[in-house]
């Protein structure tokens, strides 16, 4: 007969004298999730806080398209460890993600978008992704990973135009909390830029592209002026209809003079 | 072939006295029973084009297609058994994936052929197994690389090449083929003469009927693998009818 290192033992996997046969597989044992499974035996710890950081991430929505703008610097605890490093990536010709928070955690959750970016153009259907729904994929990874005691570190903007040209504009935190509007910033940008950006909203109309990019070049500065973790060189991805790219790195337009003014500190 | 039914063609782990296995040879037959492919290979640039057969016209339009998309830039089609080639489709995906996961880049389209021709060589050692009715052509671009071709037999066996050929008339193909000169080609031209050659070699009296799909990657394409890319696949389309009305006037 035959020898083939493919062909099963007579009667493997079988049942035991008095068993019945399973049909529906074989009789492993299935396997609990890692996150969900002890290591050892003081059990296992997750990482509680992120090591190396972004700070802010400011996006505007204006009318036909979106501006995401973060610094370039990502810092390992309070030192400015990394200074030219993009934190605003071009998804696809309709998405920009815009990273803070922990940077180990932003690459690997890049490298998945990037590979169903890949899948999808593996379909060959003409079907890309939409800014909404990557937001919404983002939402059901993250607050799995939360559910599971394991979250990802991460603080991210999700900017972009729909097949119609519609603008999108949303922020989904480390928990899966999420939530869209026509201006999201995470970090400091959350406390500095929003009310900046908010105080100047015409209430019958969206911005235009010149009031966009003026208030994110303010919020830029006054994130330098204010925000420790930061440093004075940013790139913006925009993102219309017709464009999706990332400009920069521009230079914040730094004024010192007022310094020697300032006492008590 | 007068040893078939001798008995050593059951299976793909024996060979016959006089040194073949000839579910290899039955595999190679699938191939040959299907429209032609053909890959070249240009300057900057490499094309895949297809003569696909249209069986029954019930099919909807985009039915059976036989070039893939397997990675940003690399671009796969096939000549043989359609479930085989999705299926082998999705292991050089799997392959590419895996690579990008390891090494944060593009899988070299030699190292994809190595591993994807190796997968379709273990299928020609088991008793329990058949061999792929296939011919894959696997077709990418980079700027590190240039423009690259590589081809596997159904034993799993692959080579390099400037521009080759598999399916029905793939010898009619070659033969057109060693007329040209891809290595300069411009992209425009590259085109052109794969709509040509897959005109010429279309056998009007049994398949006139059947439809040209292209893949092309190149620098032009900025190295982007695209499938029936609207204007290029027009180009290709005006420059094989073009050849078809010419030789047909010649013959009369």
């Amino acid at each position: 007969m035959m020898n083939n290192s493919f062909a099963q033992p007579m009667w493997s996997n079988g049942p035991s004298p008095g068993q019945f046969y399973n049909f529906m597989g074989g009789n492993a044992p299935t396997q609990l999730p890692r996150e969900l499974t002890t290591a050892g035996p003081f059990g296992t710890k997750h990482s509680t806080a992120a090591i190396t950081t972004g700070s802010s991430v400011v996006g505007i929505k204006f009318d036909g398209g979106v501006l995401v703008a973060a610094d370039t610097l990502v810092s390992y605890g309070s030192l400015a460890r990394y200074q030219d490093i993009q934190r605003v990536f071009k998804i696809n010709n309709n998405i920009l993600l815009g990273g803070s928070g922990d940077f180990a955690d932003i690459q690997s959750i890049k490298r998945n978008i990037d590979q169903k970016m890949i899948e999808d153009q593996c379909y060959n259907d003409g079907v890309i992704m939409k800014p909404g729904e990557l937001a919404s994929w983002l939402t059901r990874v993250l607050y799995n990973r939360r559910s599971r005691m394991n979250p990802l570190y991460i603080d991210v903007v999700v900017g972009g135009v729909d097949e119609t040209g519609k603008p999108f504009l949303g922020n989904v935190d480390m928990r899966g909390r999420a939530y869209n509007d026509y201006v999201v910033a995470t970090g400091f940008g959350r406390h500095l830029a929003l009310p900046l950006v908010r105080e100047r909203k015409p209430k019958d109309r969206d911005f235009t592209f010149e009031e966009a990019t003026n208030l994110i070049r303010e919020s830029m500065k006054v994130l330098y002026y204010r925000d420790t973790r930061s440093i004075p060189q940013y790139t913006v991805g925009i993102c219309t209809a017709a464009d999706c790219s990332i400009k920069g790195p521009f230079k914040v337009e730094e004024n010192w003079t007022f310094a020697e003014t300032v006492k008590g500190y | 072939m007068s040893t078939i039914g001798t008995g050593y063609d059951l299976s793909a782990s024996q060979f016959s006295p006089d040194g073949r296995v000839f579910q290899i040879d039955y595999a190679s037959k699938a191939v040959e029973k299907s429209g032609t492919v053909i890959g070249i290979r240009g300057k900057d640039c490499v094309v895949l084009a297809v003569e696909e057969i249209v069986v029954d016209k019930l099919y909807e339009v985009d039915a059976a297609r036989r070039i893939f998309t397997i990675e940003k830039n690399i671009g796969m089609a096939i000549a043989g058994l359609m479930a085989d080639g999705n299926f082998v489709a999705d292991i050089a995906r799997q392959e590419a994936a895996n690579f990008r996961q390891q090494f944060e880049r593009t899988i070299p389209l030699k190292h994809l052929c190595d591993r994807v021709a190796g997968y379709i060589h273990a299928y020609t050692l088991y008793s329990a197994v058949r061999p792929f009715g296939l011919s894959v052509i696997f077709a990418s671009w980079d700027e590190t690389d240039g423009p690259q071709l590589y081809k596997i037999e159904p034993s799993g066996t692959s080579f390099g090449y400037y521009a080759c050929a598999s399916g029905k008339a793939k010898q009619q193909a070659k033969t057109e083929m060693e007329k040209y000169k891809f290595a300069d080609m411009s992209t425009d031209e590259l085109v052109q003469s794969g709509g040509k050659i897959i005109y010429q070699v279309n056998d009007e009296v049994n398949n006139k009927d059947f439809r040209f799909e292209m893949g092309i990657v190149g620098r032009e394409t900025n190295g982007v693998h695209f499938i029936n890319h609207a204007s290029w696949s027009q180009l290709a389309i005006e420059a094989g009818k073009a050849a078809k009305t010419a030789d047909g006037d010649n013959e009369i």
